[in-house]
């Protein structure tokens, strides 16, 4: 029996989720094991120290060193203002005075009696790490971030670019084999756009200046991907670009339908809160970008057996590759023989009854499994 | 070693898992079959060995032998079941993306990306002091890209110490985990000041696989990039590209430890420049990386291009070529959105397959370019100093690569051997023949052969433990001879005679731009008398006759009078009837038979 060709994307309407959240900086952590989070509470946070700026007081007030000190007006510890005194000489009755202002707000961090310098340090810097999906935190990783696991929606798409985004999903076109055009894009702030079979980069730069947090959709032409993210992608690492808005690509490049098992699951999540990632790397150790809708907490110890990968006679099917891509289907027969296809190649073939009513010969490596 | 008589060896390559059968048939070790299946290196499956699993399983449909008990390949052979010997080779690993550290973003960091990108890698990020962000940013970016490879840089000798140290804290804080997971750890070359090595040891040596070579950047004015390009490279092949999600598992599997698939190549390119007493030239193309390998004279080299390839790589080879690079091999009109789109859907889904005409030569237009772009990236690379005796080691090779001339001599190359899906599986023998002509641009007379079903890979991993067996099946069931391309190097008017030619029976004149084939089959050779045109060479000197033999071969003879370089035209009407031409005169077109 031949075991897995090329596995599906997965499209879940209810499956256990995992997501391991980490700081980039050694912090502290705001959840405990058990706590229910919400996507938008902060999990961890890290507090980044702020800049040091250096002040040449003594130089400045023409003294000597040690005796800065007894012309401080700020002392160690102390807060101040950007433009505020620091140090200040009185000169000759009161008249000639000198002054050192901040330039910079902060806190007078040192004074030096053998530089004379005045060692100012900004304020630090909170990063904050937010659980992005919504679940229930089933381990702390001390000083680092938490592991947070729930039970809801998952859509993988083929690829994608930019980063973690959340929003509430709202239907863009009518069906999944309609394009997006640009007029029919108005107030979409903070949304996750649901698309049909495209968007070009019209369309794409009105979604993103309209405030959209993610446009997800069927297909992009290459043209339309670079020049939203303004550059040419040679290998496909994504999900850090300086973009406005998340990209999500269900299917593939060029116009195609989104998948309807796709498609009706986005839909009938319309209105809820998205957590989308358009991270993609397609090498050994593979990412994919992902749409999450989490519904509940997953319970203690649930866990959920990957769907076997089995083709078979009686298959769902997706043609992956011209010159039937995206037509789904059924596998009729897997003869064992190498049969020659049009390429005059000899590959080992399915024969696929599609839903449009026509048999055809696919090698085995275009077709794409559908779990039903 | 046991006597072993069923051999069963499989390649795990990036897109596609390999698997052959050898058996001991009549006193002599044969190749009785092959079977194939994706690699598995995406989830759900993230384990090679699936892959391998569904390979065998093929061949066992395809042999009726049985090899698998308890889901994994049963080795010694017992009652029928299994086999004496399970070898494997892999570069299921793919590609070489590496981040880069330096001091000065356009000093040291930019020789360090320098020495990067010349060992074939793609640099996806340069950290240095000057980049304009925050730690914290930078410890984010680490973690998100997951890089394969860390090269360290900083401070001319004398120079900075401290910024090297933070470098190592900032690493040590970003705790990177490599991409393939367990019981690896990231390798990471250090190549700066010399005086900050042992504090950077101090610092991260429990945690990566540190490797420290010399200051890349010695001084301001100077550069020492060998060092670290030799180590990239060594490391790539070692430690990189063999690993996979289940590699670990896989090696539980194999009766001997699991080669790097250019290793195991490299190994049979030398046996064959042994074997043919000739120099060659061998390429390895496969779908994240691009392996070129030469004997001239006593001189082995081998690089990895380690993103040129024709699944995962492909939109790097495009990027690197440009649409037009790839769009003048089509003997057809391609609009460049529509060759965009199709070359983005093969990067998404890698381990798809042309099915029609069009599609099979968009992929050997691209598998064109991929060769040719690896091949300029050997030749440079294969340098050496003139007149000096060369060492054979790869760091000497690097070392030499700054100063000497390339070692690559078109003319004197004897032979060159074709190995990768695109060349062995191509569906007319003659398409690989025109591919790497168009690709290598051979001069003189020099012999094409292809590695006939894609297993110099096993056969390198098998010669390492059954130097015999291997060899035998090399000679009997692997190369496959093509025949032979005459080319006179240099370049005239079209139309005009580049050389008058009588090879056996047959007399001719072949004309500037023209393809010519004479049948001469496998195993024929034929005297051959070339008289070229004055200022053109066929391997005695310009305008100077060569007499000698040419062998046959599946495709016979090629002559080729397209001039050296190979120039395409400039018009579009006129190059898409010349590719046209071309193609059906070396019997490459597909779906015309």
């Amino acid at each position: 029996m031949p075991v897995a060709y090329t596995p599906g994307l997965r499209v879940s309407a209810s499956t256990i989720l995992r997501q391991t959240r980490r700081l980039p900086m050694r912090g502290e952590v705001l959840v405990r094991a058990g706590d229910l989070v919400s996507a938008d509470q902060v999990v961890a946070r890290a507090q980044r120290p702020g800049n040091a700026q250096v002040v040449r007081a003594a130089q400045a007030l023409h003294l000597e060193p040690n005796e800065l000190q007894a012309h401080l007006v700020k002392r160690p510890g102390e807060t101040v203002q950007a433009g505020e005194v620091i140090a200040r000489t009185q000169g000759l009755w009161g008249l000639l005075k000198n002054e050192v202002r901040s330039p910079v707000a902060g806190v007078v961090e040192e004074v030096s009696p053998t530089t004379g310098y005045i060692r100012l340090r900004e304020p630090p810097t909170i990063i904050e790490l937010r659980a992005h999906v919504a679940g229930r935190v089933v381990q702390v990783i001390g000083g680092e971030g938490a592991v947070i696991e729930a039970r809801g929606a998952l859509v993988q798409g083929i690829f994608g670019v930019g980063g973690e985004r959340r929003g509430r999903l709202r239907r863009a076109v009518e069906g999944p084999d309609q394009p997006l055009p640009a007029s029919a894009i108005s107030d979409c702030r903070g949304c996750v756009l649901i698309a049909g079979s495209g968007a070009d980069g019209e369309a794409i730069s009105r979604a993103a200046e309209a405030g959209a947090a993610g446009l997800v959709v069927g297909a992009v032409s290459d043209e339309a991907l670079g020049r939203y993210v303004g550059y040419d992608i040679g290998v496909a690492i994504t999900g850090q670009e300086a973009i406005p808005m998340t990209l999500i690509v269900t299917e593939g490049f060029g116009e195609l339908p989104m998948a309807l098992r796709t498609w009706d699951l986005l839909v009938s999540l319309e209105g809820e809160l998205a957590s989308i990632n358009g991270a993609t790397q397609i090498r050994a150790g593979v990412i994919r970008p992902e749409i999450i809708v989490t519904r509940e907490a997953a319970a203690a110890g649930e866990a959920e057996a990957a769907p076997e990968q089995v083709l078979v006679v009686g298959s769902a099917v997706r043609v992956i590759r011209d010159p039937h891509f995206g037509a789904l289907g059924r596998v009729v027969a897997l003869p064992p023989e190498l049969t020659e296809i049009e390429t005059e190649s000899r590959v080992r073939i399915a024969l696929v009854k599609l839903e449009r009513g026509d048999e055809v010969r696919v090698p085995r490596a275009n077709l794409e499994l559908i779990q039903e | 070693m046991p006597e072993a008589r069923r051999i069963v060896a499989t390649d795990c390559g990036s897109t596609t898992t390999k698997a052959i059968l050898i058996e001991r048939v009549d006193g002599g070790y044969r190749l009785l079959g092959r079977g194939e299946a994706p690699t598995t290196v995406e989830a759900p499956y993230d384990d090679v060995t699936v892959g391998v699993s569904n390979a065998l399983e093929e061949l066992q449909e395809l042999t009726g032998r049985r090899f698998l008990a308890g889901g994994r390949i049963a080795t010694p052979c017992t009652d029928d079941l299994g086999a004496d010997l399970y070898l494997s080779t892999s570069s299921a690993g793919g590609g070489l993306q590496m981040l880069v550290t330096g001091v000065v973003k356009t000093m040291t960091a930019e020789s360090a990306q320098r020495a990067a990108l010349g060992a074939g890698a793609i640099v996806i990020d340069v950290i240095a002091i000057d980049d304009g962000r925050a730690d914290h940013e930078r410890i984010a970016r680490i973690r998100a890209i997951r890089p394969d490879m860390i090269l360290m840089s900083g401070g001319t000798e004398g120079g900075t110490v401290q910024h090297l140290l933070d470098a190592a804290e900032l690493l040590v804080a970003a705790d990177p985990r490599p991409r393939l997971g367990r019981g690896f750890r990231l390798p990471v070359i250090y190549a700066g000041n010399s005086a900050a090595r042992e504090g950077v040891e101090q610092v991260l040596s429990d945690r990566v696989d540190l490797l420290a070579v010399d200051n890349l950047r010695p001084q301001l004015e100077r550069e020492n990039l060998g060092p670290a390009r030799e180590a990239i490279h060594r490391l790539f092949l070692e430690h990189v590209m063999a690993q996979a999600p289940g590699y670990d598992r896989l090696l539980t599997w194999t009766s001997a430890p699991v080669m790097s698939t250019p290793r195991a190549v490299g190994e049979m390119v030398q046996l064959a420049a042994r074997e043919e007493g000739a120099d060659v030239l061998a390429v390895d193309i496969g779908g994240a990386t691009t392996d070129v390998f030469s004997v001239f004279g006593d001189q082995f080299h081998r690089t990895v291009s380690a993103n040129l390839g024709l699944s995962y790589s492909v939109c790097n080879v495009l990027a690197e070529a440009g649409a037009g690079g790839i769009r003048r091999w089509i003997p057809a009109p391609v609009a460049d959105r529509d060759l965009r789109n199709r070359l983005r859907n093969k990067m998404v889904r890698p381990t798809t397959i042309p099915q029609s005409p069009d599609d099979l030569l968009i992929e050997q237009a691209v598998a064109r370019e991929a060769l040719r772009l690896a091949f300029t990236h050997h030749v440079a690379l294969a340098a050496g100093l003139k007149g000096v005796q060369q060492a054979r080691t790869m760091a000497d090779l690097f070392t030499q690569a700054a100063s000497g001339a390339t070692l690559v001599d078109m003319m004197s190359l004897g032979l060159i051997i074709g190995s990768g899906g695109i060349l062995s599986h191509a569906p007319r023998r003659e398409q690989a023949a025109l591919m790497m002509t168009d690709a290598f641009e051979p001069q003189g007379v020099t012999r094409l052969a292809v590695d006939s079903i894609f297993m110099m890979p096993q056969l390198g991993v098998l010669a390492s433990v059954l130097p015999e067996a291997a060899m035998e099946v090399f000679r009997r069931d692997c190369l496959i001879p093509l025949g032979t391309v005459i080319a006179p190097a240099g370049r005239a008017r079209e139309g005009e005679t580049v050389l008058t030619w009588e090879i056996g029976s047959e007399r001719g004149e072949l004309r500037a731009g023209e393809l010519h084939r004479l049948p001469l089959a496998a195993g024929e050779k034929a005297e051959a008398t070339l008289h070229p045109r004055r200022g053109l060479d066929v391997g005695a000197g310009q305008g100077r006759r060569w007499v000698g033999t040419v062998e046959g071969g599946a495709v016979g003879v090629l002559l080729d009078g397209r001039g050296r370089p190979l120039e395409l035209p400039g018009d579009e009407q006129a190059r898409i009837a010349k590719m046209g031409q071309w193609m059906r005169a070396a019997g490459a077109m597909p779906g015309k038979r």
